[in-house]
């Protein structure tokens, strides 16, 4: 593994526990308002600062760190998910199934990604499930592609043709026999969209249709701080540094995943 | 020749009937009923009825949508719940701005991708590619609203050089421009680099060398002329990105183009302008990639050939 990865795996790591084990790593109400220190730079006190309403913004990247990861791997496992499913179905299935589920999965691609999620986000009240909704109704389509051509190799496979000889059912050849080899591609495809994934729930959270006040996540807390950039930037930067370093690190890995294992997201990145 | 481009423009019909019945999709799934939406809630049930009908919303759903098209047609995508103004109209005025911006933005990502990713496919392997190639995946991944808020910070507050923020000239331009180019930039430094690699493989560019060209001349024209299709397609791709990525960088620099208008309109919950705004982006997109197609015609006579054959 290069230099380059191996920082970005400890960096995601981290990342992760510290999300998962937030409340255990900092006991402090990321909402509690405290008027007596609006938008104080960052000090001992409040390593990061606070924001216009004396929140502590350490507390809020944190927490807020838990939100934007979290959706975005809910989202790519739904994504997965949809895709195995009709990446199975189409690449087994061929015929005029393979054909409907295919054209119904370029449409989607054809789409510009960021402005199907938000026309998506704009049906549902906004919030984090929408977010997770819109993200993978965009994200299953090149989920799909991918296992269905694994599925179109595998299928002429000796032991899926001895698996069909012995009799098995079609619902047993694709649950059995074909779901446990798709998963390590699907999984590791998974893991390569992670990064886009951080980028575009940040810019639907920016653009109000994620997580409502006062819940912290990065996209919003820059967008709720950016009126202050002048005076108090401290407030935009922590978590614009976070989100990118997140997706950078996301990004590294897959770019090394991508050299070892020779797939290809055909991923567009969010303006 | 013209048998493909007739081809693709055909593709293009189950293409855009796909595109028009998902937001038809998404329009019918908005919350609220637009006929009460028209008239205001308070008004009399007759009222609202009578509305309804006039709308057509009390019809089937095939001929509703067989309607939505024909208003689409027409060029009608209804009128903003606030202004009551066209939504095509409004479009229309501000679309030249984001076309502005989206040209400007490319004009600053290619020449300097190009370079990069030629620069990092001569010196393969080296510590200069593996630089260049974090700095690209940097670009790729720094956030647009957050990286133009950096440089307005920088460049508009800070230093005080070029406006912050607003609608205008070049000077206006500079910075929105600059960040909508940095993912392209990203982006086409990557795919020169990878395509550069695949043409220098090929054994015409062994020909070429053995016959005493210049390494300059070798890289700069015989490996660059081969290696520019995946770019073309990628900048086109980029380009109608752009055109849709500007919701968040006109946002952020108050540039008055669709991105903006979009944004209002979702904050407004205003959904003929958001509706209308992903018709346009789209149908934008789609178009751009046919466009892009077509460009590959011109630039690889290879592609001509094999057009014609099959």
């Amino acid at each position: 593994m290069r230099l380059s990865g191996k920082i970005s795996a400890c960096f995601v790591a981290c990342v992760f526990l510290v999300s998962m084990l937030a409340p255990l790593v900092l006991q402090r109400d990321p909402d509690a308002i405290d008027l007596d220190s609006l938008r104080t730079p960052p000090s001992l006190h409040h390593p990061l600062g606070t924001d216009n309403k004396g929140r502590d913004i350490m507390a809020r990247v944190i927490y807020g760190g838990r939100i934007s990861i979290g959706v975005s791997v809910v989202a790519g496992l739904f994504s997965m998910g949809i895709g195995l499913c009709v990446g199975l179905l189409a690449g087994y299935g061929g015929g005029k199934a393979d054909a409907a589920l295919m054209a119904i999965t370029d449409l989607v691609l054809s789409f510009p990604s960021l402005l199907l999620a938000i026309g998506v986000s704009v049906v549902f009240p906004p919030g984090i499930y929408t977010v997770m909704i819109a993200l993978s109704s965009v994200g299953w389509a090149s989920f799909a592609r991918l296992i269905r051509g694994q599925v179109l190799t595998l299928k002429e496979s000796p032991c899926i043709e001895a698996a069909r000889a012995v009799g098995c059912s079609s619902g047993r050849i694709i649950v059995l026999h074909l779901l446990p080899q798709c998963i390590p591609i699907a999984l590791v495809m998974t893991g390569l969209k992670l990064g886009g994934y951080i980028l575009t729930e940040s810019a639907l959270s920016f653009l109000g249709l994620g997580a409502q006040p006062p819940t912290a996540t990065w996209g919003s807390m820059i967008s709720a701080n950016r009126a202050y950039i002048y005076a108090a930037p401290w407030m935009v930067l922590s978590p614009g540094i976070m989100i990118a370093l997140t997706a950078l690190c996301f990004n590294l890995l897959g770019d090394e995943l991508r050299d070892r294992c020779g797939i290809d997201p055909e991923g567009r990145a969010a303006g | 020749m013209k048998g493909f481009i007739l081809r693709k423009v055909l593709l293009l019909v189950p293409l855009l009937f796909g595109i028009t019945l998902t937001t038809f999709a998404l329009t019918k799934a908005l919350p609220g009923d637009p006929a009460v939406n028209m008239v205001g809630e308070r008004s009399r049930p007759e009222i609202i009825a009578k509305m309804r009908k006039e709308i057509g919303a009390d019809k089937g759903v095939v001929r509703q949508y067989a309607g939505y098209v024909l208003l689409l047609l027409q060029g009608e995508m209804g009128r903003s719940y606030y202004t009551n103004r066209n939504v095509l109209d409004d479009i229309r005025i501000k679309f030249p701005n984001t076309l502005r911006l989206a040209l400007g933005a490319m004009a600053m990502a290619i020449p300097p991708g190009m370079i990069l990713g030629l620069f990092a496919a001569m010196r393969k392997g080296g510590w200069a590619d593996r630089t260049i190639s974090v700095f690209s995946i940097s670009l790729l991944s720094i956030p647009v609203f957050w990286s133009g808020l950096m440089l307005m910070l920088l460049f508009g507050l800070v230093l005080k050089l070029l406006p912050p923020s607003g609608t205008g000239g070049l000077r206006y331009m500079l910075l929105p421009a600059l960040t909508l180019s940095l993912p392209a930039l990203g982006t086409i430094a990557r795919v020169t680099r990878v395509s550069v690699l695949e043409v220098a493989d090929m054994p015409f560019i062994r020909t070429a060398r053995a016959k005493g060209i210049s390494d300059c001349r070798v890289n700069g024209i015989h490996v660059m002329k081969n290696a520019l299709i995946p770019v073309v397609t990628v900048i086109g791709l980029d380009f109608a990105s752009y055109l849709n990525g500007a919701v968040l960088t006109e946002t952020i620099f108050g540039w008055d183009g669709i991105g903006r208008f979009m944004m209002e309109g979702i904050i407004k919950r205003d959904y003929p302008v958001i509706m209308g705004c992903i018709i346009v982006g789209t149908s934008l997109f789609v178009f751009t990639n046919l466009a892009v197609d077509i460009l590959y015609h011109y630039l690889d006579p290879r592609m001509r050939i094999y057009e014609t054959e099959r």
